[in-house]
């Protein structure tokens, strides 16, 4: 089994002794060496096959913790907590308490796919990281991420009309997450738009507003996609066994 | 000039009709100088972006595999399609359809229900357009054709990441010097080149841009950004061309966001290759559509001759 590395070295595990001599040798203070002992009894034996009952999640099992995943990470070079050999370790033995630590981040992988690539034994991590996010959220762990909310809000607009309009999905994805539309960076670009080629810039806005994009012909699919979607849904709850209609 | 890539089936996307529009209108005016035709998907649908394949990824194959079939009715055997994250979900439902028995089953159940044909892998092949003008045009001819050479021109290819990631929905990949490489991509490179513009030796070629999270998580995707610009600047690049309407859009964005909320500015410029490959064929910078990218280049080509 593989070292439990670093987490176990975190400030409230340290021990600290006032006064500790030890065959005659005073080791005082604060000693990285000196860990708290622990026992863990609560494994939750159920977690890799829900994460693998999701998709995305399907191959978790073939894992042989080489570390190239993290290692080819983009996330993880720019916060090293974001270490996905870590958790699918984690998910694996069932540390439940342990992977929840890290539930605001697992979120933010970013889809690169460097650690789908560089991965010698096609777990798929990018889709394992999808799976525990969303894992982690159906559970009632996190609430939706702010990805979820966009993925959410896209997939919404694709079904319903077979294409997608830009300002419609940023303007919703901003109201739904309780941002200002109004950030300086993002004003500061527009104002150079707008002041460059403002009557083009205006028309195109208008004729997008009046006519919504959208595919010829889409009824049908429509009503196909929102079917499976809901079967699709039903089946993940099931899976983390938490009943039908829940609150979503 | 092989006769299938004269006139192909033409994918632009939806962010090729919004923020995109630049690179939808450079890749049309490029075709036509170079005697390439194309012909847009009639009706076709959102790919579903990288968005749809985290509610489900049946869905994203289906909705990909609908564009394919529309392809195939209309006669061709080929698609083009310039945005990175269309082209890689094309290829991805050509991979799954083939290989995966419950995504053909979701999809021939949602192609029957759509009351459409259920497309059959291998009946259409996506090419990006770099394909299209490498293999249909290629380095020899677009050296003659060049009137306004991009000479002096230092330039970071930026291929980023849908273009060669996953390797195992790209077969036609890794094939030796000729094919395309997904560790060091070189198509841009070759074309640009050819062109004229000096290529940088660029590091950070398939680098991520954070693009899926750009709005969802901005410090993340900023940083990235900016770490693929400034080390753009280091290798003395003065632009760096892209290829793919989500990562020109967020390096344009997070340079801004960079310089408004980090402090940390940058100067180097964005363009999309098929912008700087028009310019070098004689097109002029707004038949190229530089006034519409959000970052502002045009006193920088001015001063280099173009546009």
């Amino acid at each position: 089994m593989p070292i439990h590395e670093k987490s176990l070295i975190r400030p409230e595990n340290l021990v600290t002794h006032d006064d500790l001599v030890i065959d005659g040798v005073d080791v005082s203070g604060h000693w990285s060496t000196f860990i708290k002992g622990r026992s863990v009894t609560d494994y939750n034996e159920a977690m890799q096959d829900e994460i693998a009952a999701l998709p995305g999640g399907e191959n978790i099992h073939r894992c042989w913790q080489c570390g190239s995943c993290t290692n080819a990470c983009t996330v993880n070079a720019v916060n090293n907590d974001f270490n996905p050999r870590y958790w699918i370790y984690l998910i694996r033995l069932g540390m439940e308490e342990e992977l929840l630590r890290d539930k605001d981040i697992i979120w933010q992988c970013v889809s690169c796919n460097k650690c789908t690539y560089a991965c010698p034994r096609d777990v798929m991590p990018e889709g394992v990281m999808k799976a525990t996010a969303h894992w982690l959220e159906l559970k009632g762990h996190t609430p939706k991420s702010p990805s979820t909310i966009f993925d959410e809000e896209f997939t919404r607009q694709i079904i319903k009309t077979g294409k997608i309009e830009e300002t419609r999905v940023i303007t919703r994805f901003f109201r739904g997450t309780g941002q200002p539309l109004r950030q300086n960076w993002l004003e500061a670009l527009i104002v150079n738009l707008v002041k460059r080629f403002p009557v083009f810039y205006l028309m195109r806005l208008g004729l997008s507003v009046v006519f919504r994009p959208k595919t010829r012909g889409w009824n049908k699919a429509r009503h196909a996609i929102n079917e499976y979607v809901h079967e699709v849904e039903e089946a993940n709850r099931k899976a983390l066994g938490l009943g039908g209609e829940g609150a979503k | 000039m092989p006769d299938d890539l004269k006139k192909v089936a033409y994918y632009p996307g939806c962010a090729l009709e919004g923020t995109g529009h630049a690179y939808n209108r450079s890749t049309k005016a490029v075709g036509k100088e170079l005697g390439l035709e194309l012909v847009e998907l009639k009706d076709w649908n959102c790919c579903g972006a990288m968005e749809v394949k985290n509610i489900d990824p049946k869905i994203q194959t289906y909705l990909s595999a609908r564009n394919l079939s529309i392809a195939e009715d209309m006669g061709f055997d080929k698609v083009m399609a310039p945005c990175n994250g269309c082209y890689h979900n094309l290829k991805k439902a050509e991979y799954d359809l083939k290989n995966d028995a419950g995504s053909k089953e979701v999809n021939a159940r949602l192609s029957g229900k759509a009351g459409h044909k259920t497309y059959e892998p291998g009946a259409v092949e996506t090419i990006h357009a770099l394909d299209w003008i490498k293999q249909a045009v290629g380095e020899e001819e677009l050296e003659k054709r060049v009137k306004n050479s991009l000479k002096g021109i230092k330039v970071a290819n930026y291929y980023g990441c849908m273009y060669t990631r996953p390797r195992h929905i790209f077969p036609e990949k890794d094939k030796g010097p000729a094919s395309e490489s997904t560790s060091k991509p070189h198509f841009m490179d070759d074309i640009l080149g050819a062109a004229g513009a000096e290529n940088v030796d660029f590091p950070l070629k398939t680098a991520c841009c954070g693009g899926a999270h750009s709005l969802s998580d901005s410090d993340t995707s900023t940083k990235l950004v900016l770490n693929i610009l400034e080390a753009a600047e280091a290798c003395g690049a003065d632009v760096v061309a892209t290829e793919c309407p989500t990562c020109h859009t967020g390096l344009e964005m997070h340079q801004m966001r960079a310089e408004k909320v980090l402090g940390r500015k940058t100067n180097v410029k964005i363009l999309y290759f098929t912008q700087l490959l028009g310019m070098a064929l004689g097109l002029s910078a707004k038949t190229v559509g530089v006034q519409e990218n959000m970052s502002d280049s045009r006193a920088f080509l001015k001063e280099k001759g173009l546009g």
